[in-house]
C-alpha cells in the first residue's frame, strides 16, 4: 500500500492505493498548521510508503512524521493522476486554491510543456473565494449563483484587488450581483484559456482541482474550448492520486 | 571535489580589490563606474583609469530606489540606482564618474537621475549590429568616450598604449574562456555559483597583468582537475544551459535553486559570463577604434534587433556543453529579453529538440518556493 498526500494552500488530500485501487481518500483543510493536520491524517493512514506533493511536500518530507516520505512536484503528480483516471488524457488543467497549472502531455504520457501562475494567486480558487465573500455568497454556491446571470459584463482585471474595484463600479452602475459573478467567472476562464493555449491544447482535457467543482467555470470553459473536457468524480484528489501512482511505479508496489 | 587554491584567490578577489582601488586613487588614478559590458574597458585602462562594475544585483537598495523610480521597473535598474542614492556601495563611492550606455529605455532615463549624483558620460548605442552606419556611429562614440576619458584623467590615450591594452584584454578573455570551457567536462570542476564568482571578478580589476596571472593559474588548475578525472566519471543531474538577463552574486537565486534541485549548470550565457568575453578584438585591424567598435557592437544583447548572434551562441553552447535543457531568465520589466524569449524558445525547441523553461522574476526571495516547484517540474521532465 502507498499513500499520496497533496498538501495544497487550502486543502490537504490523501489517497491510499492498494495495487491500482483507491482504498482510502480524504480531504481536510490545510489550516496554518499543515503538519498537525498531517499528523492526524497518519492516525487514519498506516502505510509503509508516502509520496508528498503540493507546496507543503518538502515540509512533510523533512518533518519526520513518517519514516518514508518521497516528494514529487504537482506537475508530475497531476499528469500521473489524470492519466490514471483517464488514460487517454492529453492536457490537464488544474485550478487550485493558490495556483493554476496547465500541462500538456505527449501521447506516451510524458510531460511535454507546462505553465503555472507564479507568485500571484490571481485567477485561482482564491480569486473566486475572495469575490464570493465580496458578494456575500457561500463559495460552494458561487458557481450556481453566477449561472443565474443573464448578461456577462467584461471584467478586465485579473488582480483580485483590482477586480473587486471593477465589481464595485459595476454594482454602482446597477449591474446585478449574478451578472457580476458571471463576469468574474468569465475573467478566470479567459485567463485559463490563454494559459492552455501556451502549452498547446490537445483533447481530451482533464480539468482537476477544487475549482473544477464550480459549474459556472466548467460551463464557460466548455463554451470556450471545442473539445472533450473531462471532470473527474473527485477533481481535488487528482494530485494525491498522482503522487501515489508515482510511488507505485517507482517502488514497484 | 576540493577547490584549488587559485580558486579561493579569485573568490575573494572583489573584496581585496577595494583597498587597491583606494591606493590607486591616492596616486591620482581616476575610477570609472560601469553598468554594462558594452563599455570598452581597453580605452579606460589605456587612459590610466580603473573601471569598476556598479551594476546592482541586490535587493537591499531597491526600496530606497522606489522613492524616485516606479516600482514596476527592472530590479537591476532599481538596485543600481538605489546603491547610488543610498551611498551604500563602496565601488560607487570610489567612482569619479559613470560611463553608461543607452541599452534600454529604463536605464537611459535612470542615468539622467544618476547624473545628479555623479557625472555620467552616456554612450549612444545603435540598436542594430549589421550595417556600416551603425558601426561607424559606434566608432565615433568610442572616439567621443576617449576624448572624455582623456579629459578626466589628464592622460592621452596613445595608440601604443591602446594596442597593448587590446592585446592584454584578449589574453584575459582567452583565459576566462579556458576556465569556462572546463564546464564541458563530464564532471565540471566548478559549480555554477563558483563559476559565477570567478567570471564576475573581471569587473573589479586594478592591475590587469596581475589578474591575467591569477586566472591563468586557475585555468591551469581546472584543466588539470579535468584531465585527472576517471574516463568514465559522469556527474549526475541534467545539464542545463542558463541564459538571459545579467546575473551576479546577489541575484543568483534561479541558478542557486537549479543547483539545489540537482541540476548541473555547466555553462551560463549572460553579462557576467560569456557575453563579456566570448568575442575577441581583431588585433590585425589597422584601426584599433574600428576593431574595438566592431567587437563591442557584436555583443549579443537583446537590446539589439535582430539579435541572431545570441541564437548562434546558444546553438554552439548546446553542442559544446552537451546540454539537456535551457533555462532563460528574465528580470521583471526587461521587455527586450522578455519578448526575445519567444524566439529563443522556438529556436531551442525546434532546432535542438530541447525543453525550455522561461522564468520571469525579480531580486526578492518571495517566490522562491514557487520557482522551486517550476524548476523541479522542469527537471523531472528531463529525467
Amino acid at each position: 500500500m502507498i499513500a499520496g498526500i497533496d498538501i495544497g494552500s487550502r486543502s490537504i488530500e490523501a489517497v491510499v492505493l492498494e495495487g491500482d485501487t483507491v482504498v482510502f481518500s480524504k480531504k481536510i483543510p490545510t489550516t496554518f498548521d499543515p503538519l498537525k493536520q498531517c499528523r492526524e491524517l497518519f492516525l487514519e493512514i498506516n502505510v509503509p510508503h508516502v509520496v508528498a506533493t503540493g507546496y507543503g511536500r518538502n515540509l512533510l518530507a523533512e518533518s519526520g512524521l513518517h519514516p518514508d516520505v518521497q516528494t514529487v512536484t504537482e506537475i508530475q503528480a497531476y499528469a500521473l493522476g489524470a492519466k490514471a483516471i483517464h488514460p487517454e488524457v492529453r492536457t490537464i488543467l488544474d485550478i487550485g486554491g493558490q495556483d493554476t497549472k496547465a500541462i500538456s502531455l505527449f501521447a506516451n504520457g510524458k510531460t511535454a510543456k507546462f505553465e503555472m501562475n507564479d507568485r500571484c494567486a490571481a485567477g485561482t480558487g482564491k480569486f473566486l473565494e475572495f469575490m464570493a465573500t465580496a458578494l456575500q455568497i457561500p463559495i460552494e454556491e458561487f458557481g450556481d449563483f453566477a449561472l443565474q446571470g443573464t448578461r456577462c459584463p467584461v471584467i478586465n482585471s485579473m488582480c483580485t484587488v483590482f477586480a473587486e474595484t471593477e465589481a464595485v463600479s459595476l454594482m454602482a452602475r446597477g449591474e446585478s450581483p449574478a451578472n457580476i459573478a458571471l463576469g468574474l467567472h468569465q475573467a478566470i476562464v479567459n485567463r485559463t484559456k490563454s494559459m492552455l493555449i501556451r502549452v498547446g491544447v490537445e483533447y481530451p482535457l482533464v480539468f482537476a482541482g477544487g475549482v473544477a467543482r464550480n459549474k459556472c467555470v466548467v460551463n464557460q470553459l466548455k463554451t470556450l474550448l471545442d473539445g472533450d473536457i473531462i471532470i473527474p468524480e473527485n477533481p481535488d484528489l487528482v494530485g494525491a492520486r498522482g503522487a501515489a501512482e508515482w510511488g507505485r511505479k517507482k517502488l514497484n508496489v | 571535489m576540493s577547490k584549488p587554491e587559485s580558486f579561493e584567490t579569485l573568490a575573494t578577489y572583489k573584496s581585496r580589490s577595494l583597498p587597491l582601488i583606494d591606493e590607486a586613487k591616492e596616486h591620482g588614478s581616476k575610477v570609472a563606474g560601469l553598468f554594462c559590458v558594452y563599455a570598452p574597458t581597453e580605452l579606460m585602462y589605456a587612459a590610466g583609469i580603473i573601471p569598476v562594475g556598479l551594476c546592482g544585483k541586490n535587493q537591499t537598495p531597491i526600496p530606497a530606489a522606489e522613492r524616485d523610480l516606479p516600482a514596476n521597473l527592472c530590479p537591476l535598474i532599481k538596485s543600481s540606482y538605489g546603491y547610488g542614492i543610498t551611498d551604500s556601495c563602496p565601488f560607487f563611492a570610489a567612482s569619479d564618474f559613470i560611463v553608461g550606455e543607452t541599452t534600454c529605455d529604463g536605464k537611459k532615463k535612470m542615468y539622467e537621475l544618476l547624473n545628479r549624483i555623479k557625472p555620467v558620460h552616456l554612450m549612444h548605442l545603435p540598436y542594430t549590429q549589421k550595417d556600416e552606419a551603425s558601426l561607424s556611429f559606434w566608432t565615433e562614440e568610442l572616439h567621443r568616450l576617449a576624448a572624455f576619458l582623456e579629459k578626466k584623467s589628464g592622460h592621452v590615450i596613445t595608440e601604443e598604449h591602446l594596442l597593448q591594452e587590446i592585446h592584454l584584454h584578449n589574453q584575459v578573455r582567452k583565459q576566462l574562456l579556458r576556465i569556462t570551457t572546463t564546464g564541458q567536462a563530464p564532471v565540471p570542476p566548478l559549480s555554477a555559483l563558483d563559476m559565477l564568482s570567478v567570471t564576475e571578478t573581471k569587473s573589479f580589476v586594478v592591475d590587469m597583468q596581475e589578474y591575467l596571472g591569477k586566472i591563468t593559474l586557475l585555468a591551469d588548475d581546472l584543466e588539470t582537475m579535468v584531465a585527472s578525472q576517471k574516463p568514465d566519471s559522469r556527474a549526475t543531474g541534467p545539464r542545463i544551459l542558463y541564459t538571459g538577463c545579467p546575473t551576479g552574486k546577489g541575484s543568483e537565486k534561479v541558478l542557486r535553486i537549479l543547483e539545489e534541485c540537482g541540476a548541473l549548470v555547466p555553462v551560463q550565457e549572460h553579462c557576467s559570463s560569456l557575453k563579456d568575453f566570448a568575442a575577441l578584438v581583431d588585433e590585425s585591424d589597422p584601426d584599433p577604434y574600428h576593431a574595438l567598435a566592431k567587437r563591442y557592437l557584436s555583443t549579443p544583447c537583446s537590446c539589439m534587433t535582430p539579435n541572431t548572434g545570441r541564437l548562434d551562441l546558444i546553438s554552439q553552447l548546446i553542442a559544446d556543453y552537451a546540454i539537456d535543457g535551457v533555462v532563460d531568465l528574465t528580470w521583471q520589466c526587461c521587455h527586450t529579453y522578455n519578448v526575445e524569449s519567444f524566439s529563443l524558445r522556438e529556436h531551442v525547441e525546434q532546432n535542438h529538440g530541447l525543453p525550455f523553461l522561461h522564468i520571469e522574476t525579480d531580486y526578492s526571495q518571495s517566490d522562491t518556493e514557487q520557482l522551486r516547484t517550476r524548476i523541479e517540474a522542469f527537471l523531472e521532465m528531463l529525467g
